[in-house]
């Protein structure tokens, strides 16, 4: 085994890259949830934003744009969702499963004359002095924009949930529906903003999927980053910084054990590869039998005003 | 995925039960169903094996359908898949990817009447043939160019699952690296995924950043391609499909699939009631492999050398696996002149004598 060939400070760049779209998509989904809605509509949203935000990006030869666009049409397609659960209260799992469904037959139908073109430049950031700093400058300042985005992102959430009235607002919807309902505060409503941000940066999620880390358009291309992110919800208890360390830890051991494979470690390749998911049902275990999960007490359930 | 084929399933038994009476009466165009593991747009393995089926449509018109299902997870899922297609009246099936061996095996037993076709499989029955193509032959001329072009001498190798066929394809390309630059080392990353375009994109990443400076894949989608491009001063091949949107560089040459012949002499046998279970394994000879264009960014003589080594295979000059070769133990494994036979070949299991790193199990 030659460890040596691994260069750690690439490692840890690649890593940010990889876990990009899964903590967009963690931290989006997570307000939904805070919120009392859970929307398994991630993955298709995902695919969504992913062949909206690579069509725009190559029509206009804008990264932004692609982007931009990709937050829309995520939002736009949460918004489907929202109006089936919230307004016609139909079963949420049902719907999002749906949702899903059909996010990733309308993208393939959306990518088809965009199979095989190549993504639009996302220059890297490139930040004088310094990204020449040894080590921390290419860990740290070297990135294309999104994965700042991305970190700032976690702090507003984090921000917004835990210091301001309208984050108090919403986790008193997720934690009891009734009582928000009670005090004056519209559950539905803020429920809507809650999905349309969810699906925002599931779209962004997506986008950076086409755009960055691959990139370029391949049907299906999300495959599961959707479903992790869900599961990363629950490993982080509803934290946003917990999020971060989720999504970085399912990210950092897949770009570990592809770069340990080949220095050639000898630990068998199937070990490394449960081990984010073996770690997600230890948390689950641990967080079980403490027999506080940490999930708003709403969570899923229909509300109606008149109940 | 698993829901998507889960509630398909579903639907579609529902549908071909139905449809079931129908297909035994005569005069009907034949139906030829085809499993695919992945989208027909991953611009590699489904996406060619879905240009076959199109070229049956082509040459039947209206006395063929065909039908198929993409994103077919292997495994039991499968299984579900093909006895829909199977009860939906399919006259012919091709299931078209390795792990799909077992399921097709199983449904096929139950439905005596229907043919089946797998693809790179060794289990046969009275209504199961098994296709392939002899990849190896193309992976030879790959590893001729690749040894040539590689300057850090480490030529980064994207496995899928380590089965015959991969670990075929890795040595031949070996075999010849090694022939025209006896310092190249293989970097092997298994992905174990047929299809997963981030992972794909990061096992390149891994690959590159670790200097190799060629990156062989045997997956299906593009995404290897970009990241090389991306890189820059790397070299790829394109797999399963020409991929040559992203010539001349980083893709400089190909292997290409063409199931199309193929396909439409087996719908062709079953139109005809000549349907026999048989074993077909192809190589560049008959047409089933070919070298898609080898790009200028490769120097002039490596090419011309490239294009002989090709004609040479096709014309059953030479085989890729020729003696004097060593298991990767040491132990013999061909003598002087003696090339391997299908056996061997067929249930390949070791690596070659040079290549570091264990095969998982």
């Amino acid at each position: 085994m030659d460890f040596g060939s691994i260069n750690p400070i690439l490692l840890i760049a690649s890593l940010m890259v990889a876990s990009t779209p899964i903590l967009l998509a963690a931290l989006g989904e997570m307000v939904v949830e805070k919120a009392g809605v859970l929307n398994l509509g991630v993955e298709g949203m995902m695919i969504t934003g992913a062949v909206v935000g690579f069509a725009i990006g190559v029509n206009t030869g804008s990264s932004w744009a692609g982007f931009a666009t990709a937050a829309v049409a995520g939002a736009a397609l949460s918004m489907i969702f929202a109006v089936i659960t919230q307004v016609l209260l139909s079963n949420q799992v049902a719907t999002g499963l749906g949702l899903t469904l059909f996010g990733l037959g309308l993208s393939s139908l959306i990518g088809k004359p965009y199979v095989g073109i190549k993504a639009p430049g996302f220059s890297k950031l490139d930040i004088p002095i310094l990204s020449d700093i040894p080590v921390l400058g290419p860990i740290l300042f070297r990135h294309d924009p999104m994965v700042y985005v991305s970190l700032l992102l976690v702090a507003a959430v984090w921000y917004l949930l835990t210091y301001t009235r309208a984050g108090l607002v919403l986790r008193a919807v997720g934690e009891n529906h009734s009582a928000a309902h009670a005090l004056g505060y519209k559950v539905v409503r803020v429920r809507f903003m809650a999905i349309a941000f969810g699906g925002a940066m599931a779209g962004l999620g997506g986008a950076y999927v086409s755009l960055v880390r691959v990139p370029q358009w391949v049907e299906g291309m999300t495959s599961g980053a959707g479903w992790i992110a869900l599961a990363i919800v629950v490993f982080a208890s509803w934290r946003p910084w917990r999020i971060l360390l989720g999504a970085y830890l399912f990210g950092g051991i897949t770009v570990l054990q592809l770069n340990l494979q080949a220095a050639g470690s000898t630990i068998p390749v199937e070990y490394l590869s449960m081990s984010p998911y073996l770690v997600t049902i230890l948390v689950l275990v641990i967080i079980s039998v403490r027999g506080n999960h940490g999930a708003p007490g709403s969570l899923g359930r229909v509300f109606h005003a008149s109940h | 995925m698993k829901t998507v084929t889960k509630l398909l399933a579903g639907a579609a038994l529902a549908v071909g039960l139905a449809g079931m009476a129908q297909a035994e009466s005569h005069g009907e165009p034949v139906k030829a169903g085809f499993i695919y593991v992945g989208p027909v747009g991953d611009g590699g393995w489904t996406y060619e094996h879905d240009q076959g089926r199109l070229a049956v449509e082509e040459e039947f018109g209206d006395m063929v359908e065909t039908v198929y299902q993409e994103n077919v997870p292997e495994g039991a899922d499968a299984e579900r898949a093909i006895t829909q297609m199977a009860l939906s009246g399919a006259d012919i099936i091709f299931t078209t990817s390795f792990g799909y061996m077992d399921p097709t095996i199983a449904v096929a037993e139950k439905f005596p009447d229907v043919k089946f076709e797998h693809a790179t499989g060794y289990k046969t029955a009275d209504n199961v043939s098994v296709y392939s193509a002899r990849f190896y032959e193309g992976r030879a001329v790959q590893g001729h160019i690749a040894g040539n072009l590689t300057e850090s001498n480490i030529i980064g190798y994207i496995g899928s699952f380590p089965i015959p066929e991969v670990i075929r394809g890795i040595n031949s390309a070996y075999i010849h690296a090694k022939k025209v630059n006896p310092d190249v080392q293989f970097k092997i990353v298994w992905a174990y995924t047929w299809f997963d375009p981030a992972k794909e994109a990061d096992a390149a990443k891994a690959l590159i950043e670790q200097g190799a400076d060629v990156i062989l894949q045997h997956t299906d989608s593009t995404a290897p391609q970009a990241a090389a491009q991306e890189a820059g001063n790397v070299y790829t091949f394109g797999q399963a499909s020409d991929m040559s949107e992203y010539a001349p560089m980083p893709r400089v040459s190909s292997i290409i699939d063409n199931w199309a012949p193929y396909y439409i002499e087996r719908v062709k046998a079953v139109m005809d009631g000549t349907w026999e279970s048989t074993n077909t394994w192809d190589g560049i000879g008959p047409g089933m492999v070919g070298i898609g264009e080898i790009t200028d960014a490769v120097p002039a003589e490596v090419k011309a050398e490239a294009e002989a080594l090709r004609d040479a295979i096709g014309a059953g000059e030479y085989h890729p696996f020729t003696g004097p070769l060593n298991k990767q133990d040491g132990s013999a494994w061909l003598g002087e002149g003696e090339t391997a036979d299908d056996g061997t070949l067929a249930g390949m299991n070791f690596y070659v004598e040079g290549i570091e790193g264990e095969i998982p199990n």
